[in-house]
């Protein structure tokens, strides 16, 4: 065989062809983001315009996170210390770069960013878009270079050692954040003018947050980062990087010996997760206009978590879901619709997957189906009880997990897609290929002990 | 073998873990296109040997050069690039992932996978990616796996798992192959076909090939020199037939009078 770099450069295709598989997602994104923007956005109230941005930011947060703990099965539990230094990064960047450029700490941004109360500004994207914009990504970088800090030595570290790393780095993160020196107030600006960058930079608000920011966060800016999310981490996924990642997490010692630098993906996941969620926490900062480290601690990385062990782990359609569903149900628990339409919507995708990969399993029906009137008779219970099922939001949560680690460990969708469900990756197209070892007949006695199948299915 | 340089060069390599000596003075030249075995009765140290070779654990003292580059000190996918691959006695397989995939991964280490090229496809990026599919399925066909190729690799049944570890392995190119005990759990077709195997992936990949075997009918008939291991210490080394007559051996397998 030829050497393989050899055998690429032959198989490479004319660099204008693959012009358009490099631009679309750029495209996609603008498009699906101006969609949020000016179709969905004004059409829906502003309260759901507002669960649908965080949903955005929880997407970010789930997917970058099933970068690390579900491709490459190393266990992070500090996401949430990364959302926090690019929040806080960003969020200075703004503020304080706000104050230092344009004299005041408004919101200065075009239409992109306008969130409908007060003055429509004249222009498409404001000289404050480019400055948030650039700030989120700082942001990002900032807390890349703190990904590849902490991962560098701790990566090495496997299993509850990592975890227990993370988890220190996050909460140090917040303690570090929640000491810094009260911050200068908007109405100050002129004062702040006169400090230089790097004293401001340590005058975050301490315990008090760092609030009173200009919101430039919009259906817009989330969901173009959203969209760019889910292509970079897919496209990982399916590329050798991914399989690489994928390796790691299956078995390591393997992925070694075929000659993967096992520290340098771990790093590299590490990295491009941290990237991530220091985007996402600009987003945040600049969405409610406040960010509190002590709101960035470990419940928030448990959450996230939570929506990545859910949705499956290396599923990035499932943590998206999980994310969508885990940010909108509090808002449904409040008052709780019907649950039996859910189930039943369920009840029949599930029937049909069945039925595409003539696979039946009557147990994962029958549970559904309990499943579902549990639910329904509790919310009956509760509302004619007048008991406020939100306030047991996290026992829910807590119930729902232990149901799920012992009904389906892997998640929802394991590592794959939702799209790959419906008869694509088939587990065995014909039923039965390989007797099992204890169905052959006795009489042969050649193969004894060792459990192996005595023919392999036609194979040669 | 003292008339072609050898192309794996092992140098009295030794490991103790704790009081155990695990492996002394393990010395062992193979030349290009050699098919050697090495042998001994359980817990004799032969695996050991090949996470030595490998990288997996590090020398206490010795040399392994492979085609005259030396291996200690690296890390197993250093070693992996150099030109040593190898297979595991109990299947390491990537369960979840595809055959093809597990093949394809075997190729990682021998192209260039840039965080840029992955995420904007560029044409180099899709070129090399072509480039290892197309070569992963030529070699799931030589393996007769190709079929398989979209199925999860945990489940194919025991034999395929076999032969899909031996792909795997030669995706990376190797110089030098290693098999820990390929054809344990086959049954006798399947051990008499593994034998052909070998010798043609020899031939047709031109490498040389190390294999540890309890099945001495596989070992006797396949392998131009076999070395003998007992207690971490070569008790005898040649021929199979100068093996096979040597006491210390029948002394090692069936214990003395």
């Amino acid at each position: 065989m030829k050497p393989l770099t050899e055998q690429s450069r032959t198989m490479s295709p004319a660099a204008w062809t693959v012009l358009p598989r490099m631009a679309w997602p750029l495209l996609a994104g603008l498009g699906i983001a101006i969609l949020m923007q000016f179709a969905v956005g004004p059409s829906v109230s502003g309260f759901t315009s507002q669960i649908m941005l965080i949903a955005g930011i929880n997407i970010i947060m789930a997917v970058s996170l099933t970068v690390v703990n579900g491709f490459t099965g190393q266990f992070s539990m500090g996401h949430a210390g990364f959302m926090a230094v690019g929040g806080y990064v960003a969020a200075t960047l703004t503020y304080y770069g706000s104050i230092k450029m344009f004299g005041t700490a408004d919101f200065a941004g075009g239409t992109i960013s306008w969130t409908g109360s007060g003055e429509n500004p004249g222009s498409i994207v404001g000289k404050g878009d480019y400055l948030f914009v650039i700030s989120c990504l700082v942001g990002g970088v900032v807390s890349a270079i703190a990904g590849y800090v902490v991962g560098l030595p701790s990566l090495r570290l496997r299993g509850d050692y990592l975890a227990i790393v993370t988890l220190g780095f996050g909460e140090i993160v917040r303690v570090l954040l929640q000491g810094t020196n009260p911050q200068i107030q908007p109405w100050k600006a002129q004062e702040a003018a006169e400090v230089p960058f790097y004293k401001l930079a340590t005058m975050l608000g301490g315990p008090m947050g760092f609030n009173l920011l200009p919101t430039y966060t919009t259906l817009f800016w989330v969901y173009l980062f959203v969209v760019l999310t889910l292509i970079v981490c897919y496209r990982l996924k399916s590329s050798s990087s991914g399989r690489a990642f994928l390796s790691i997490r299956e078995d390591e010692i393997a992925s070694q010996a075929m000659g993967v630098d096992v520290t340098k993906y771990k790093v590299r996941a590490f990295v491009l997760a941290s990237f991530f969620a220091g985007v996402a926490g600009g987003l945040y900062a600049m969405s409610i206009g406040a960010i509190n480290a002590g709101d960035l601690g470990f419940q928030k990385s448990f959450d996230i978590i939570i929506m990545v062990v859910l949705g499956g782990m290396g599923s990035i359609s499932g943590a998206t879901v999980a994310a969508v569903v885990l940010t909108i149900l509090p808002e449904f628990l409040r008052d709780p619709p019907p649950v039996w339409p859910l189930g039943l919507a369920f009840l029949v995708a599930v029937v049909l997957a069945q039925a595409v990969r003539k696979h039946w399993n009557i147990r994962t029906l029958a549970g559904i189906a309990v499943g579902t009137a549990i639910l329904e008779g509790a919310r009956l219970y509760c509302v004619s009880r007048g008991i406020d099922i939100a306030s047991f939001r996290l026992i829910l949560y807590a119930l729902l997990l232990i149901a799920m680690m012992l009904l389906r460990p892997q998640g929802l969708l394991g590592v794959r897609e939702v799209w790959e469900l419906f008869g694509h990756r088939r587990p065995n197209p014909n039923p039965s290929p390989d007797p099992k070892p204890d169905a052959a007949p006795p009489s042969k006695g050649t193969s004894k002990a060792t459990g192996n199948p005595t023919s392999k299915g036609g194979a040669s | 073998m003292s008339t072609s340089p050898a192309v794996l060069d092992v140098d009295g390599i030794a490991i103790s873990f704790g009081g155990l000596k695990a492996v002394q003075g393990f010395s062992l030249k193979i030349p290009p296109r050699g098919l050697y075995g090495l042998i001994g009765p359980n817990g004799a140290g032969k695996t050991t040997c090949f996470n030595l070779l490998t990288g997996v654990y590090q020398p206490d003292s010795g040399a392994v050069r492979l085609e005259g580059v030396n291996l200690v000190g690296n890390k197993p996918h250093l070693i992996a690039a150099a030109g040593l691959s190898r297979t595991f006695q109990n299947i390491r397989l990537f369960g979840e992932l595809s055959v093809l995939d597990n093949v394809k991964l075997g190729c990682h280490l021998r192209g260039r996978h840039t965080l840029a090229g992955t995420i904007l496809r560029t044409a180099a990026y899709t070129g090399q990616e072509r480039a290892i599919t197309d070569r992963s399925m030529e070699l799931l066909r030589i393996f007769g796996l190709d079929g398989r190729a979209q199925e999860q690799a945990r489940n194919l049944p025991y034999g395929d798992q076999r032969r899909l570890e031996i792909a795997r392995a030669l995706a990376t190119e190797p110089r030098v192959l290693l098999l820990d005990e390929p054809a344990a759990g086959m049954n006798p077709q399947e051990k008499i076909e593994l034998r052909g195997l070998i010798r043609q992936i020899r031939d047709r990949f031109n490498l040389a090939i190390l294999l540890i075997e309890h099945d001495m009918g596989v070992v006797m008939n396949l392998c131009e020199h076999i070395t003998v291991l007992n207690f971490g210490q070569v008790i005898a080394a040649g021929t199979p037939e100068t093996v096979q007559n040597d006491p210390k051996v029948v002394e090692a397998y069936l214990g003395t009078e």
